[in-house]
C-alpha cells in the first residue's frame, strides 16, 4: 500500500506538473494558427474547414502547398458542425474556405450571407445543376443516389423509390434515416414532390418495415450478403467496396432509378469561400485547384465519386458516365431546407 | 470505534475564500448555459417552447432515463459486487482483479459499442447501447465504493455479527448503508455520462435525447432546437442531482474515535470462491479482453493500416498535454466545490454543488460551441488555442473531480479540522495542512479520473482544438469516419494504453 501511494502521488504530481513542462517544451513547436504572434501574423496561412475527411483532402492541399507556396491549415469535422460552427463564429472566423460534404451545408451558409460569391470563370467550369444559383459555391463532386439490390433476390430493382412502398418489398428494405445522404434524398423529394406528398411517403415506406441502419456502407454489406434485398445509398459505396473485395466477389449490384426520380438525385460535395476571408485570393486560387483537371481526376479515383469540372471523365470500371443518369433537375442549394425534413422524419418516427 | 455524525461541520460556516473559490467554478460550469439560454429564446420563448413541448420529447425523455437507469442499475450491481469481491474477501488475485476492473474506464464509449456491433450486429438498439455503456462506466461505481470499503472500520459488522446477524444481513444492515453516499455518488455520475453520450448510441442507433440533438445541429443547421432539447436535458441534470442530494441523507461516515480504521479481515468465499472468480473473469471479458481482442483483429486483419509511428507519437504527446492540464484544472475548480459538498450544508452549498454539475449532461457538442459563442466574443485571443479546450474540459468533467473530492473528505474526521482551527490556524492554513492532505489520495483519484474522460473526449475536441493539432481521439475518428479500421486501431490501442496507466494505478491502490 506504501509504495503504491506514493507511487500514485508521484502520478498526480506529474499530471499536475505536465502541463507546465508541455507549456515550456511540447507545444512551443506548433506555433499555434491564428495565435497573434508578429510570426505567425507574416505569413498568415490559408485556413480551410473541411468536412470532407483527411485521408481523401490531406494530400490535395499538400500539393497545392507546394504549387502555390504558401501555408495551408486544416481543421477536419462533420460538415454540418463544421457549418454551425462557422454560424457561431460569424464574422471572426479564422477560415478562408469552407470543403463540404454535401450541398445542404453550403446552402445553409450562402442563405446566412457567409459565404463570397465566386468569380464566374471558376463557376462555369461546373454544369449549372451543379452549383449555387447565386455563384457562393460550386460543385467539386457528385454522389448519385441509388438502389443496391441483391441478384439473388429478385431479378430487378424498381424504377421509382415509390415503388418501395408496395407490399412486395415489405421487411427488404434497408436506409439509413440519419445519413445526411438518405435526409437529403428526401429533402430533394420534398422539392420535387411538395410535402405533403412526401410526407405519405415517408409513411407508407415506414410502414412497409423497412430495415434501419446507421451507415451506407452497412447497407451494402447487408444486401451483399442477402440479409435485405435493397438498399438505398450513394453509388460510390458499392465501386469502394469492390475495389477492396474485387468486382468478382460482389453479390450486390446497383440500380440507377428512372428518369427525374426523386431517388435519382446527384447530390455533390463543394466549396465555398468564407465571407470577409482575409486570405480570399490564396482561397480563390484553392477553389481553382480543386476544380482541376488533376484534382478532379484524383477525386474520381479515389472517391469514385463523379468528377464535375467539363473535361474530366472518371475512369472507374463500370460506372455510368454522369450525362446517363436521369437526375431530377432540382436547386441544390435548396436543399439547405433539412429543418422541414428532420421534422418530417420526426413526426414519421425515422430518427 | 465510529459513529454516525449527523451532518458533519454544522454549525461552521464555510470559509468565504472557499466559496469564492467554488464560485467562480461554478460560474465557468454555468457557461454553457448562458449559451443555451440566448440560442433557445433567440425566436422568442414561445418558439422555443413549441420545439420542446412535443410528444417526441416525452418519448426522447423516457428512452433517454429508461437507458439510464438499466445501465444504473447495472453498474451498480457490478461496480458494488466487484468491489466487495476485491476489497473484502480472501479473492485469490484480488489485485489483479481490481486493476482488471479498473480497465475499462480506459476504453472509449464509442470503441465498446462499434467493438460489439462489429461482432453481433443483432446487438443494435436499447440491449447494445445498454451493454456498452454499463462496461464502461460501471468503473464509475466500482471506485468510490472500493475505496469506502477499503476505508471503513470492521467494528460495527462486528458488533453485528455478535448480536446474531448473518453475514447477508450484516452486509445488508450495516456496510450497505455505508456504502451508499459513495455508491449514489457514482449512479448519478454514471447517469449523467449515459444522458450526454453520443458515442455509443449512435453506433448502436439507439435513440436518445443527445442524439437528436446531434442529428438537429447536423441536419437544420439552425441551432436554436438544439439548445431548446438542451435545456431539458440540463433540467433533467439538476433533478437528478438534487434527488441524489436528498437521498443521500444526513449520514456521515467519517470515525471519530482515535487511531487508524484496521483493515477488515477478509471473508472467505469458500464453496462460492469460483462463483466470484467467474463472475469477475465475465466482467473482466467482456469489459476489457474483448475490445481489445476486437482492436487487434483490425490491427491484424485490415488492408487500411498504416503504421504511421511519428504521428502517433506527436498525437499522443499532444493528447497527454491536453488531458493533463484537464485533469489539472477540473481538479482545481472542483477542489473547493467538493470541500464545501462534504462539510456544509446549507442553499448556498447546494447550489454551488448543482452549478458545478450543470455542464456534464450537456452533449458535448452543445458544451463546445457555447465556447466558440462566448470565445469569438469576449476571449478571442484564446479562441481554438489550447486553454480554450482546457477550460471546455473543466466546465464538462468538473462532476467527475466533484465527486471524488467530495468522497475523500468525507473520509476524513472533521473533528481534526476543529483541532486545527481551535489551535488559532486560519481557515486557508487548516485547507492546507489537514483538509487536502487528508483527502489527497481521493483527490488524486479524482484528476487520475479526469485525465482519463479528457482523453476520450471527442465533440469538444474536434471543434476546439487548435487547428492542425490532433488528439488520439480526433484521430480516431478521422480513420473510423472513412471506415480504416485498420487504420484506426492503432490510435485506439494507443488511447487505451495510456488511459490504462492511471486506471491501473488506481486499482492498486485499492487492492
Amino acid at each position: 500500500m506504501g509504495t503504491t501511494t506514493s507511487r500514485f502521488a508521484a502520478f498526480a504530481a506529474a499530471t499536475l506538473l505536465a502541463p507546465l513542462l508541455a507549456a515550456c517544451g511540447g507545444q512551443g513547436q506548433e506555433a499555434a494558427p491564428g495565435s497573434t504572434t508578429a510570426a505567425a501574423r507574416q505569413a498568415s496561412p490559408l485556413v480551410v474547414y473541411s468536412g470532407r475527411d483527411e485521408a481523401l483532402i490531406g494530400p490535395l492541399l499538400q500539393k497545392l502547398e507546394r504549387s502555390t507556396g504558401g501555408k495551408v491549415e486544416v481543421r477536419y469535422g462533420d460538415s454540418a458542425e463544421l457549418a454551425a460552427q462557422l454560424l457561431e463564429e460569424g464574422d471572426k472566423t479564422q477560415a478562408d474556405l469552407f470543403l463540404s460534404q454535401d450541398a445542404g451545408a453550403l446552402g445553409a451558409l450562402a442563405g446566412q450571407g457567409r459565404l463570397e460569391p465566386l468569380p464566374p470563370e471558376s463557376l462555369d467550369r461546373v454544369g449549372q445543376a451543379y452549383r449555387a444559383h447565386d455563384g457562393t459555391w460550386v460543385g467539386l463532386s457528385g454522389r448519385a443516389r441509388v438502389i443496391a439490390y441483391n441478384p439473388g433476390k429478385t431479378a430487378k430493382a424498381p424504377d421509382s423509390v415509390r415503388d418501395l412502398t408496395r407490399p412486395e418489398w415489405r421487411g427488404k428494405v434497408g436506409y439509413a434515416p440519419t445519413n445526411a445522404s438518405f435526409q437529403a434524398f428526401v429533402t430533394g423529394m420534398r422539392v420535387l414532390d411538395g410535402d405533403d406528398a412526401t410526407r405519405k411517403w415517408l409513411e407508407d415506406f415506414k410502414a412497409n418495415d423497412p430495415k434501419v441502419y446507421e451507415k451506407n456502407g452497412a447497407i451494402l454489406d447487408a444486401v451483399d450478403s442477402g440479409e435485405i434485398t435493397l438498399g438505398l445509398i450513394n453509388h460510390y459505396y458499392w465501386f469502394e467496396k469492390a475495389a477492396e473485395v474485387g468486382a468478382g466477389k460482389m453479390t450486390a449490384k446497383l440500380h440507377f432509378p428512372a428518369k427525374g426520380d426523386p431517388g435519382a438525385l446527384v447530390n455533390v460535395a463543394g466549396v465555398g469561400v468564407v465571407k470577409g476571408a482575409d486570405q480570399a485570393a490564396a482561397a480563390r486560387k484553392a477553389v481553382d485547384y480543386l476544380l482541376s483537371a488533376e484534382a478532379q481526376t484524383y477525386f474520381a479515383d479515389q472517391t469514385k465519386e463523379y468528377p464535375l469540372a467539363a473535361g474530366v471523365t472518371s475512369k472507374v470500371e463500370g460506372l455510368p458516365p454522369l450525362e446517363s443518369i436521369d437526375a431530377p433537375k432540382i436547386d441544390l442549394g435548396k436543399l439547405s431546407s433539412l429543418q422541414e425534413t428532420l421534422a418530417m422524419l420526426q413526426e414519421t418516427g425515422m430518427v | 470505534m465510529s459513529a454516525n455524525r449527523s451532518s458533519p461541520g454544522a454549525g461552521r460556516r464555510p470559509s468565504p475564500l472557499l466559496v469564492g473559490w467554488a464560485g467562480v467554478a461554478a460560474v465557468l460550469a454555468l457557461l454553457p448555459l448562458v449559451y443555451l439560454g440566448v440560442r433557445a429564446l433567440e425566436h422568442g420563448p414561445a418558439h422555443a417552447w413549441r420545439i420542446v413541448a412535443t410528444g417526441r420529447t416525452l418519448e426522447l425523455l423516457a428512452r433517454s432515463l429508461g437507458l439510464a437507469a438499466v445501465v444504473v442499475a447495472a453498474c451498480l450491481l457490478i461496480g458494488v459486487s466487484l468491489a466487495w469481491l476485491t476489497v473484502r474477501t480472501a479473492l485469490p488475485g484480488a489485485r489483479a482483479w481490481s486493476v482488471l476492473a479498473t480497465l475499462p474506464l480506459a476504453v472509449p464509449s464509442y470503441v465498446a459499442a462499434f467493438a460489439w456491433i462489429s461482432t453481433e450486429p443483432g446487438l443494435a438498439g436499447f440491449a447494445g447501447a445498454a451493454l456498452a455503456l454499463t462496461l464502461v462506466s460501471y468503473p464509475y461505481v466500482y471506485l468510490p465504493v472500493a475505496a469506502t470499503l477499503g476505508g471503513i472500520d470492521p467494528a460495527q459488522e462486528e458488533a453485528a455479527r455478535s448480536l446474531g446477524h448473518g453475514p447477508l444481513r450484516t452486509f445488508w444492515r450495516v456496510t450497505l448503508p455505508q456504502l451508499r453516499p459513495a455508491a449514489a455518488g457514482g449512479g448519478v455520475l454514471v447517469a449523467l455520462y449515459v444522458l450526454s453520450d453520443f458515442g455509443a448510441v449512435s453506433i448502436m442507433r439507439y435513440e436518445t435525447f443527445t442524439r437528436a440533438i446531434f442529428t438537429s445541429y447536423r441536419a437544420s443547421f439552425d441551432r436554436t432546437p438544439a439548445a431548446a432539447l438542451g435545456c431539458v436535458l440540463v433540467v433533467m441534470t439538476v433533478l437528478l442531482v438534487w434527488a441524489e442530494a436528498r437521498t443521500r441523507g444526513r449520514a456521515g461516515h467519517a470515525r471519530t474515535g482515535g487511531g487508524s480504521a484496521r483493515p477488515a479481515p477478509p471473508a472467505r468465499l469458500g464453496r462460492l470462491r469460483w462463483a466470484a472468480l467467474g463472475w469477475c473473469s465475465a466482467v473482466a471479458a467482456a469489459g476489457v479482453v474483448f475490445p481489445l481482442a476486437t482492436l487487434g483483429y483490425w490491427l491484424t486483419a485490415g488492408r487500411s493500416g498504416a503504421w504511421e509511428p511519428e504521428r502517433l507519437l506527436e498525437t499522443a504527446a499532444a493528447t497527454l498535454a491536453l488531458a493533463a492540464a484537464g485533469a489539472a484544472l477540473t481538479t482545481a475548480c472542483a477542489l473547493p466545490v467538493g470541500i464545501l459538498a462534504a462539510r456544509h450544508r446549507g442553499r448556498i452549498v447546494h447550489l454551488l454543488e448543482q452549478a458545478a454539475y450543470a455542464g456534464h449532461a450537456v452533449p458535448g457538442i452543445t458544451v463546445a460551441l457555447a465556447m466558440v459563442f462566448l470565445a469569438v466574443r469576449y476571449a478571442y485571443p484564446i479562441y481554438q488555442e489550447p486553454p480554450l479546450l482546457v477550460l471546455c474540459y473543466a466546465v464538462l468533467f468538473m462532476p467527475v473531480a466533484v465527486a471524488a473530492t467530495r468522497a475523500a473528505v468525507l473520509q476524513s474526521p472533521p473533528v481534526l479540522e476543529d483541532v486545527a482551527r481551535s489551535l488559532g490556524d486560519s481557515p486557508l492554513r487548516v485547507l492546507r495542512r489537514v483538509t487536502v492532505p487528508l483527502a489527497a489520495p481521493g483527490i488524486a483519484a479524482g484528476a487520475a479520473l479526469t485525465f482519463v474522460v479528457c482523453m476520450k473526449e471527442l465533440p469538444a475536441t474536434l471543434l476546439l482544438r487548435p487547428t492542425g493539432v490532433d488528439t488520439l481521439a480526433t484521430r480516431l475518428w478521422a480513420e473510423t469516419t472513412t471506415a480504416s479500421y485498420a487504420a484506426a486501431a492503432p490510435y485506439a490501442a494507443v488511447l487505451i494504453l495510456i488511459a490504462a496507466v492511471p486506471s491501473y494505478l488506481l486499482g492498486r491502490r485499492r487492492a
